[in-house]
């Protein structure tokens, strides 16, 4: 199928994107991290700047037609996030500061109204820290037990163990879509499927997901399904939550303030209908229209042709990296999205993205949010390379021989 | 930092490999364990301090190779000094990477452990090069751990 698509113009996107052309350490930038953060195109920029020069206000207020024009364009947005995802209804897309925000509201909110004392949450292996933190605070609260997926060497989870895993006591299962650390792309819809025939809820961490394949929230028949906008060449501080309309209809707010509530009274206060229950205060409103743009620029070139161009990318880097003496990869699971974590014999992770970076080569280097992933693989740290659609084989070219200079250095 | 080499000499690079007084103390007079959140460094320091001086110092932990070398060549610099010194030494060195002092004229007391004035051009660094001082003066006043958050 990826032989009929016609490749993407990287040199002509890469122009939409400033900081590409700016230079780090004196050496020419080369952006290996949109795994840690997305470049915003110059249409998200300009987008986003047009809202505050032009139409700035609050939304949801008054009778202005300031008012209702950004409430609007605010609410166009909505729309396409749930065009994105495939979501029935923009009642189900509930906007957040980000993933993570969205994985803590289902914790607070729908956590806290099915899972009692004796209940069972059940984490995949490789999970963020966003989608393990929420649920432990959950848990110590509750006075319930977290229960992990294992994962084999791979890096691929281990879901035979899925079924006795399960048990009468299991509420809610969290995974990621795909592993931000080992660029694993788990079988979400086998997940909730196995999920679902034991009456499990499961929650969806989305956030590396989105920027490389198609999500279908309606396929994958996932409950919850969290991204942030900043890992999709939108701006920082704008995210959104998936939930089935039922859930979010049952589960309390868990946020009080303006915009949410239908009416306040001293003797009662209602609250307005799903999503506005859970969106207290004024929102971000230019990083959500911000968003908005991100998601028409990424639609535009075609989610299929940055997938292909991505994984053309992430084997070729697999293939030049995987033959640099004392280099191990850390993740070679079947299905994975472009991101490639890697440790060197004698080179700590910290001193390498030092020297990478006076190469002006931007990576991650750290545990990444994900140390039950380190110790599962007995490491304290790796480097991640992450690909996006405005990368070239010439930066792979680039990270290569820079890491060989490292290991000339530590030789 | 135009050029690595200036902060990854051979010096640092030789007790990254090779790290000196690599173990623990048992017993100890003094001990404390330090963390970098950050980047998951730990630092695991034991002392045996008799009459005000540091009779003996040992090191153990993970860590990058800034702060691998950083304690090694701390463990070599306050062995057998005085107490007071060595806590001159770590304001000296903490002030030097912080590029507040300059290793020319302000920190005398350092000797060759100047070779990390080039930490102060990598803030990012600048708290792996600190750890093993930050320990030692947890260590020092009692205290069980240091952060350097």
């Amino acid at each position: 199928m990826t032989t009929t698509l016609q490749p993407l113009d990287v040199a002509a996107i890469r122009k939409d994107f400033p900081l590409l052309s700016r230079t780090l350490n004196g050496k020419p930038v080369i952006y290996l991290d949109s795994a840690v953060s997305g470049q915003m195109p110059l249409a998200v920029i300009e987008r986003m700047s047009h809202y505050e020069r032009e139409e700035h206000t609050n939304v949801h207020r008054g009778v202005s037609t300031l008012s209702q024009e950004a409430t609007d364009r605010f609410e166009e947005a909505r729309e396409k996030v749930r065009a994105f995802l495939g979501a029935a209804s923009t009642r189900e897309i509930v906007w957040t500061r980000g993933a993570t925000e969205a994985l803590n509201l289902v914790a607070q909110s729908f956590g806290r109204m099915v899972v009692q004392a004796g209940d069972e949450i059940l984490l995949s292996a490789m999970e963020h820290h966003a989608n393990i933190v929420p649920w432990q605070m959950l848990a110590q609260e509750k006075g319930a037990t977290i229960k992990v997926i294992p994962m084999n060497d791979a890096g691929e989870l281990i879901l035979e163990s899925l079924d006795e895993l399960i048990t009468e006591r299991t509420r809610i299962l969290g995974v990621t879509h795909v592993s931000n650390v080992l660029g694993t792309v788990n079988p979400v819809k086998e997940i909730t499927a196995r999920a679902h025939a034991r009456g499990v809820s499961v929650v969806v961490d989305g956030a590396q997901a989105v920027p490389h394949l198609a999500v279908d929230v309606r396929d994958l028949d996932a409950d919850f399904y969290a991204f942030s906008g900043h890992k999709l060449s939108g701006p920082t501080g704008i995210g959104a939550l998936y939930g089935k309309l039922a859930h979010l209809e049952a589960m309390p707010p868990w946020q009080g303030g303006g915009s949410m509530i239908r009416s306040v009274s001293w003797e009662k206060t209602t609250y307005m209908p799903a999503p506005a229950k859970f969106e207290a205060g004024t929102p971000p409103i230019a990083a959500a229209i911000g968003l908005g743009a991100a998601l028409d620029y990424v639609q535009a070139l075609g989610l299929d042709r940055i997938a292909a161009h991505e994984h053309e990318l992430l084997a070729y880097a697999t293939e030049r990296m995987a033959v640099i003496p004392g280099l191990r990869i850390l993740g070679n699971a079947k299905d994975k999205a472009s991101v490639l974590s890697f440790v060197v014999e004698g080179i700590h992770p910290h001193d390498l993205g030092s020297i990478l970076d006076s190469e002006g080569v931007v990576v991650r280097a750290g545990h990444h949010c994900a140390q039950p992933v380190m110790t599962r693989f007995h490491i304290p740290a790796t480097t991640r390379a992450s690909f996006a659609y405005f990368n070239t084989r010439e930066e792979v070219d680039i990270l290569v021989s820079a890491v060989m200079k490292a290991i000339e250095l530590f030789k | 930092m135009s050029d690595p080499r200036e902060l990854y000499q051979q010096v640092i690079l030789e007790h990254n490999r090779k790290p000196r007084n690599f173990g623990k103390l048992e017993p100890c007079t003094h001990h404390a364990e330090g963390h970098n959140p950050l980047c998951g460094d730990q630092l695991d320091l034991t002392l045996v301090i008799e009459n005000g001086v540091v009779q003996d110092v040992k090191f153990q932990g993970n860590g990058c190779a800034i702060d691998v070398a950083s304690a090694s060549l701390m463990t070599q610099a306050v062995k057998g000094r005085p107490v007071a010194e060595a806590e001159a030494m770590a304001e000296q060195f903490r002030g030097m990477v912080r590029g507040d002092l300059d290793p020319a004229t302000q920190t005398p007391l350092l000797g060759k452990l100047v070779l990390f004035r080039g930490v102060k051009d990598l803030p990012s660094r600048v708290k792996c090069a600190v750890l093993p001082w930050a320990t030692l003066h947890a260590a020092l006043k009692g205290e069980e751990e240091a952060s350097t958050e």
